[in-house]
């Protein structure tokens, strides 16, 4: 809770009055939840956390008027309570994918599943640049078990809910839940462009490698069965079906290894027979995009009064410090490595003079959080910052240029 | 602006062709009579209505054109042109008086006037496509020939939509371009600006010459989620080499513009309303005769009120729509029975479901629900109920925490005590079940073996 602090930063403090109506909510000690927080000032928050210990600490809009004052202004006319700019944000969830990972389930994460949680980051994060054309972007890990992120544009930040949901909506493929087999469903003859760039760049690679040495989703009966049953041609399914049950018994290769040949075999058989149904013309992308591409929580991202998780912040369940992520590097990113409130505390109480929030120019800064920091602060802060001066300085020189139009007659 | 321009046709009452299509931007002064004010108002409803349906059928685009066609020919047509043109914009104008009460009511307003705004407009549009494909087809190869694939310009449309600036080197092109357009201009205004010709011609030019503008996705937001455009660093070019496809794009583009507008619009009449005595009774009973969904009080009598009936390649929903004001409850005793015989299948399998794995997820737990308060469960039985079902899973405790709230909430007990109301058809089926959820639709979302669904209807 000491590196919160940090986070002050992060509210683009142009406008005086700009931090005092955003949103903020704290999660006491025997789940009290209390909303509609406000502070005017970074020094106000930081007492208030220092003063009631939250567990959580969320981060809401940046309302009309300040959150904890909005009962003192009366409700009509143009006086209405409302969220006036909030970032666009995403939330990515391991368990979202329960049903395409085979070594953890719920809560629980490793080093065979985290990987899509990566590729997930590398599709959005290369959409979001290069499709949207958005800068500020800043992934944080949740603390246990996904990442969210963060875009702070000031166009990001001003989009309407139907935006929101229009963006979410681009992004989102998979439509499966529980009762449909075929979860993945591309209609089309060919893929859209960003569709067609992540299979190509990112997720194709992913699930004939990282993916089958990992989860060797054909290895066994029931695997394969849940692949096959996304197939709508019952011929070739039982063809397959019946190749591999006598094959099961026969080999002595390795459970990955077995999956690599069943995938190859796949997908030879489905090029001779894609010209049966226009439904198997995508089949084999289908299948990738149902493991490997990123599920978002539409909800979290469609509304602008939706709280989301501070960075920084410790989950309350896994002490752990919700870090931010390099996407440009998110494959080193080791969840089960990041730093935890027990072992801050202790590098805290051994002698901690690096501790130091505002020493920027410590090379050799080996304490658990620094290379966080300083990664958050010259990756995402300061150009964040930059620009919203500069945004700043060119609204105030249209305004003094419109004004001295309008005296010059 | 205030009305699109359409190619000027001989009087035809075969489609939907006003010379315009108003933007009701603005209501001219007029002089109403009160049984006209009422009448055309009604009608008006029978279309927006109508359109209801249709979406909740789930009909696709060009069966929404033609039915649109029918409701305005049936409900709208007048033999005179002028008189049918002040009935379009009278009845928009009286309807926004009704439905800008509430929120409810602002939305589905909202909601079918652009639907019907957007299939007017392609209605027009596809004349003018099919003749102006083949002479864009010809002015565009001329264009292309000229400019760089990479190259975009600027053009301040007739909308007055903010399009990105062109960079220094483009300006030679833009003024070789800009030079002929204003010839091009030249040659249909000699043509006189009634023949037909000059119309398409300058149809035509307009299109061919917006292909490359550069729109920012912000505009356009239904071609994003659906992903029919292509975008780059936050902007989308029209596509011009498919001239169906570009005025696809075109309508999605006005109609997000005539969306906004009716949207600021109903807020604006909320707050500048003031009614005549004479109009009050008329207004009201407006809004509650057709579709009113009035759940404030529990109030439901069919129990049998949504049925299913399964026909090959097509659902037909029929809703009968809660008009006695006559009590009934659903004791707890007897909801297994109920729900095996009269509940809607979306609602059975989620009730199953609860009874099976005694846990729901969020998606659920808010369309099963608020269904039951709608169905006459009282708050207290529904609490009972989950919690039977959930402390086998999760502990007395936990419920109290996690769960209780949010069905106080829905009754309107907790937080902003807002009366829910529960979920339509259309909203189930445009909702998003993902892993683990068994809300939605069956015939939507859940797996497409016609034996189940057979078996579960019978």
């Amino acid at each position: 809770m000491l590196m919160l602090a940090v986070i002050d930063g992060k509210h683009p403090g142009c406008d005086d009055y700009y931090f005092g109506r955003r949103e903020f909510s704290f999660t006491l000690e025997n789940d009290v939840y209390l909303r509609y927080k406000s502070f005017k000032s970074a020094s106000a928050l930081e007492h208030a956390i220092k003063s009631c210990f939250p567990y959580k600490i969320d981060i809401g809009a940046v309302y009309s008027v300040d959150p904890d004052k909005r009962h003192a202004y009366s409700q009509t006319g143009t006086n209405v309570f409302t969220p006036v700019e909030r970032e666009l944000v995403f939330d990515i969830d391991i368990t979202d994918y329960d049903d395409v990972r085979y070594c953890c389930s719920g809560a629980d994460v490793c080093s065979k599943c985290w990987p899509l949680m990566t590729v997930a980051i590398k599709v959005i994060h290369t959409s979001l640049k290069e499709d949207f054309g958005f800068k500020h972007i800043l992934w944080v890990f949740s603390g246990r078990r996904g990442v969210h992120c963060w875009v702070c544009d000031p166009k990001a930040r001003r989009m309407t809910n139907e935006q929101r949901s229009a963006v979410a909506e681009y992004f989102r493929v998979y439509k499966g839940n529980e009762n449909n087999a075929r979860k993945v469903a591309l209609m089309s003859y060919s893929l859209h462009p960003f569709l067609a760039r992540s299979y190509v760049d990112f997720l194709k690679g992913f699930f004939e490698g990282e993916l089958q040495e990992n989860q060797s989703i054909f290895s066994t009966k029931d695997k394969y069965d849940k692949i096959l049953e996304m197939m709508s041609d019952e011929d070739i399914q039982s063809e397959l079906r019946e190749k591999w049950e006598k094959s099961a018994n026969r080999s002595s290769l390795s459970e990955e290894a077995i999956s690599l040949v069943r995938w190859e075999q796949l997908k030879n058989t489905l090029q001779s027979k894609k010209h049966k149904a226009p439904t198997l013309r995508m089949c084999v992308e289908e299948i990738v995009f149902t493991f490997t591409y990123p599920r978002i929580d539409l909800e979290v991202s469609k509304q602008m009064n939706h709280l989301l998780k501070a960075p920084f912040c410790v989950h309350p369940k896994t002490g752990r410090v919700c870090v931010p992520i390099d996407p440009n590097n998110c494959d080193e990113f080791d969840p089960l490595a990041v730093p935890t409130l027990s072992q801050l505390i202790e590098e805290i109480n051994s002698g901690g003079s690096k501790m130091d929030v505002d020493d920027d120019d410590d090379d050799d800064d080996t304490s658990l959080l620094g290379k966080s920091i300083k990664f958050f602060r010259s990756s995402f802060l300061e150009p964040l910052l930059k620009s919203c001066k500069e945004e700043i300085e060119n609204s105030y020189k249209t305004k003094i240029g419109k004004s001295k139009d309008s005296f010059s007659w | 602006m205030e009305v699109i321009r359409s190619q000027k046709r001989t009087p035809s009452n075969d489609t939907v062709s006003n010379p315009k299509i108003p933007l009701y931007l603005t209501a001219r002064p007029m002089e109403v009579r009160l049984e006209e004010f009422e009448r055309f108002a009604v009608d008006r409803l029978r279309v927006l209505k109508g359109i209801s349906d249709g979406l909740a059928r789930g009909r696709n685009p060009k069966e929404m054109d033609d039915l649109v066609d029918t409701l305005w020919k049936e409900h709208m047509r007048d033999p005179d042109a002028s008189v049918m043109s002040n009935k379009d914009i009278i009845s928009h104008f009286v309807l926004r008086l009704v439905y800008c009460r509430s929120d409810e009511l602002k939305k589905w307003f909202l909601n079918m006037e652009t639907a019907l705004f957007r299939h007017r407009f392609r209605l027009q549009n596809f004349e003018a496509q099919v003749l102006c494909s083949f002479f864009s087809f010809m002015m565009c190869l001329v264009i292309k020939m000229i400019l760089s694939s990479c190259s975009q310009r600027a053009i301040v449309g007739e909308f007055g939509l903010p399009y990105k600036a062109v960079t220094g080197a483009e300006l030679e092109i833009f003024d070789y371009l800009h030079g002929l357009k204003e010839r091009l201009g030249q040659v249909v205004r000699s043509l006189g600006q009634n023949s037909p010709t000059a119309t398409v011609f300058n149809d035509l030019i307009h299109y061919s010459f917006a292909c490359y503008k550069k729109v920012p996705f912000e505009e356009v937001p239904d071609l994003v989620a659906g992903r029919r455009v292509l975008i780059q660093k936050g902007y989308f070019s029209f596509d011009n080499s498919d001239s169906f496809h570009f005025s696809y794009q075109l309508v999605s583009l006005v109609v997000t513009q005539f969306r906004s507008h009716i949207s600021k619009a109903l807020i604006l009449t909320k707050r500048r309303e003031r009614e005549n005595d004479r109009l009050t009774p008329i207004v009201e009973a407006l809004s509650t005769s057709y579709l009113g969904p009035d759940y404030s009080q529990v109030r439901i009598v069919h129990l049998k009120f949504v049925m299913y009936i399964h026909r090959y390649g097509s659902i037909e929903v029929v809703n009968f729509p809660p008009q006695s004001t006559e009590y009934a409850e659903i004791s707890l005793k007897d909801i297994d029975q109920v729900a095996k015989s009269s509940f809607p299948l979306c609602m059975r399998h989620l009730f199953e479901k609860v009874r099976e794995d005694h846990l729901l997820k969020q998606g659920g737990r808010m369309q099963l629900g608020l269904f039951l308060k709608a169905v006459g469960v009282k708050l207290d039985d529904a609490l009972a109920f989950w919690r039977a079902e959930f402390t086998w899973k999760v502990g007395s405790e936990r419920f109290d925490k996690e769960y209780a709230y949010g069905i106080r909430h829905n009754y309107g007990k907790e937080g902003k005590s807002t009366d829910y109301t529960p979920y339509a058809c259309q909203k189930i089926i445009s909702s998003a079940p993902g892993s683990g959820d068994h809300h939605g639709c069956p015939y939507r979302h859940f797996r497409e073996h016609e034996e189940d669904v057979r078996k579960e209807t019978s």
